[in-house]
């Protein structure tokens, strides 16, 4: 690690607070892009544990076959709620903080290009979640139609929560849409002299076309669970068939939405672990343009497969084999990516600090979740592997191991330029190694029940399931509490530790780095030059 | 500090996109209805009455046509096909009966909802007189037979050896406006 020295960082401190308001007003208040992300961060990491200790329900249902602790209504609504909040509350929301500290310290821009309209889009989700989780304490329960919810039964068989799951919904999806509309608006607009697109670090590019695929699919969500709502409330026939509408329907307009979600969430991954990489094995990204162009391509085919959720609905052969070659092309650039990735190791001179370890194991993990959408996207397998533990398994290894562990890897890697401190090595090896094992005895052997025939969201299993799930829960609490850790490190380097220098760690390269380590309230008030 | 380049142009692009995005999730509903009308890939059957005027029977091949019948979990009528199955040649015009019964002590109005599996035979099997076309009004404990006519067009693809025709009833006694009400005693047998 180099020795710079930073009594600047000590100068721009003393400049910026004295007109600042104090205390929660701060917060209430903060137009600052800094501010902002810290928030949308410690939002991400309540939601984090909200949804996880939903998980925790499920798996000691799960433990044991026959129903012992909650009754099947209630384990309804924990599945649903528990995918709602970690879609919606903890990686979306985690990547929109990320977001917000780092691309305006990685273009060179002072801030993001719509401060108010940033405030406004953090401090409405709250609500959003308050008025979700609020559903669950009211009479018959909270939403228990999963976080797909399919429609009959979100719209015949639903209790009255579902108004309050649709506006909180709505909130959300307004929320996603102002924080992408800010991000474009940024990345177009407040780039330093210099910086070309591309010259644009792939953080920034990968968040450029996930903001792309927010505002082209939020609103189609938010029409969904419109229609939902009028079919529940207000007698119109969308979904119905009695009044002249389609199920089936209901199917291909989520999923249209749905199947760039699952991008959504797993794009900005890609821009973490190109920085990452890089940084520890010293040497520079290899393939930059075709990262850049495998990200495209990945988004724009993200629109051409949604019918793959839905292979068993009765589909024509020809649709079916439409969306199995389709799907199965987005092996390609992910391939790309991921041979990128181990290209820029090779010969490297790697050292293995916390944000490598979990980036190592996101490339190895995401690319078994990989592989298994790969099998779910063979049509005649998928006839035996859906709706069941396959499909769970499959989407935890591309969802945990995937999205959630390249957040944990950026709150590693950025933490030092954040607080200004390092964080505790020791401490952050022990939770990479426990919540590596764990998360493994959690979802590999979902993997076996499902193939075996185990079906997903039902709270009783037959009984040849038992030992499997007995183990697979000790896994799902072992990764629960693996995750205390994590919180432990977080607040020890909050606190403080050894200072970090401004370059923090020897091979990092990028704009960011060339600031003060914290970096100053407003950064780049006047705008580097890119060379 | 930087000067401020004017976002306002990109705003106001971003915000138009979303809005037609919103309004593209709702034309998919009409998109949808149209794309399977041509193409019959969700079993939905034709609304209006066919006319067998060109049809020639194809005696060479045999279709088996199953009918299947039954009310909406809310729907308290009794509802069934007379006939189960039956084998019918290409082209060949048949007439069958489903029964119908309101149990209840008021009048109610059912809408019988028609689909075809496998789907893409949907656009081969032509109704030519169907109580599906309209709403049914049966006084309390009033039966009813209902005519279906039908011939399966002698154009469907050979892969095709059988056809079940399905009908949920539906309970439409709160939307059925008082005009739709159709007289059934002059296309079926209306045996009290």
């Amino acid at each position: 690690m180099s020795t710079v020295t930073h009594d600047h960082d000590t100068a721009h401190h003393g400049e910026h607070h004295h007109h600042a308001p104090s205390g929660l007003k701060r917060w209430l208040y903060t137009t600052n892009h800094k501010d902002i992300g810290t928030l949308y961060l410690l939002f991400a990491l309540t939601m984090f544990f909200i949804g996880g200790a939903m998980a925790m329900v499920i798996r000691a249902e799960l433990f044991q076959p026959g129903l012992q602790l909650v009754q099947a209504d209630f384990f309804n609504q924990m599945t649903t709620v528990h995918g709602l909040i970690m879609v919606f509350g903890a990686v979306m929301p985690a990547f929109t903080g990320l977001a917000n500290w780092l691309i305006p310290m990685m273009i060179g821009a002072p801030d993001m290009a719509l401060p108010r309209m940033n405030n406004w889009s953090f401090w409405i989700l709250p609500f959003a979640f308050a008025i979700l989780l609020a559903s669950l304490f009211m009479e018959g329960g909270g939403p228990g139609f999963g976080w797909t919810f399919y429609a009959p039964l979100s719209t015949k068989y639903s209790g009255d929560s579902t108004a309050l799951f649709v506006f909180s919904v709505h909130i959300m999806g307004i929320s996603s849409i102002m924080g992408a509309i800010n991000v474009i608006v940024t990345i177009f607009n407040l780039r330093a002299p210099g910086m070309t697109w591309m010259k644009m670090p792939l953080f920034v590019w990968t968040w450029l076309i996930t903001a792309f695929l927010l505002i082209a699919v939020m609103p189609v969500l938010a029409g969904t669970v419109t229609m939902v709502l009028t079919d529940k409330y207000f007698g119109t026939s969308f979904f119905d068939a009695a009044g002249g509408g389609d199920p089936v329907l209901f199917q291909h307009i989520f999923w249209f939405f749905g199947h760039p979600e699952v991008y959504i969430m797993i794009l900005p991954a890609f821009g973490i672990i190109s920085s990452i990489v890089p940084t520890f094995a010293r040497k520079p990204l290899f393939g930059y343009a075709s990262m850049v162009y495998a990200t495209s391509s990945i988004a724009l085919l993200s629109f051409l497969v949604w019918a793959h959720h839905m292979f068993t609905t009765g589909m024509p052969v020809f649709a079916e084999l439409f969306f199995m070659y389709c799907t199965m092309l987005i092996a390609v650039p992910t391939g790309v990516k991921v041979f990128n990735w181990v290209a820029t190791m090779w010969k490297g001179a790697m050292t293995f600090e916390v944000p490598m370890m979990f980036a190592l194991a996101f490339i190895v993990l995401f690319t078994i979740g990989g592989f298994s959408g790969l099998m779910l996207a063979i049509t005649p397998a998928d006839f035996q592997y859906h709706d069941t533990y396959f499909v769970v398994a499959h989407f935890h290894y591309v969802l945990v191991t995937g999205a959630i562990f390249s957040i944990i890897a950026a709150a590693y890697y950025w933490l030092p330029k954040w607080t200004g401190h390092m964080y505790d090595e020791t401490l952050g090896q022990w939770h990479f190694w426990c919540s590596l094992i764990s998360v493994n005895m959690l979802f590999f052997p979902m993997h076996f029940v499902g193939l075996a025939g185990m079906p997903r969201r039902i709270p009783d299993y037959a009984l040849q399931f038992a030992d499997f799930n007995a183990f697979i829960s000790i896994g799902g609490f072992a990764f629960g509490l693996s995750q205390l850790l994590f919180v432990w490190v977080l607040v020890k380097c909050i606190k403080g530790g050894e200072k970090a220098t401004d370059q923090v760690w020897e091979g990092a390269e990028g704009l960011e780095w060339t600031l003060s380590s914290p970096p100053p309230y407003h950064s780049f008030t006047t705008p580097p030059e890119v060379k | 500090m930087q000067r401020q380049p004017d976002h306002l142009p990109l705003i106001k692009r971003l915000l138009l996109a979303t809005a037609l995005m919103f309004g593209f999730g709702f034309a998919l509903v009409p998109l949808y209805d149209v794309f399977c009308d041509l193409t019959g890939i969700n079993g939905k059957t034709s609304t209006m009455a066919a006319t067998a005027d060109k049809a020639v029977v194809d005696a060479k091949r045999t279709i088996t046509i199953e009918f299947l019948a039954r009310p909406n979990a809310d729907m308290p009528w009794l509802f069934a096909p007379q006939t189960k199955k039956m084998t019918v040649h290409p082209g060949e015009i048949k007439l069958v009966y489903y029964e119908a019964q309101n149990p209840t002590a008021a009048t109610m109005t059912g809408q019988a909802v028609p689909s075809v599996s496998p789907g893409q035979a949907a656009l081969y099997f032509n109704k030519m007189e169907c109580f599906c076309f309209n709403q049914q009004v049966l006084t309390a404990g009033q039966k009813l037979l209902m005519p279906l006519q039908f011939y399966v067009d002698p154009a469907l693809p050979e892969h095709f050896s059988t056809i079940t025709l399905s009908y949920t009833l539906y309970d439409m006694t709160k939307h059925a406006p008082a005009e739709t009400v159709t007289a059934q005693v002059s296309t079926g047998g209306n045996d009290e």
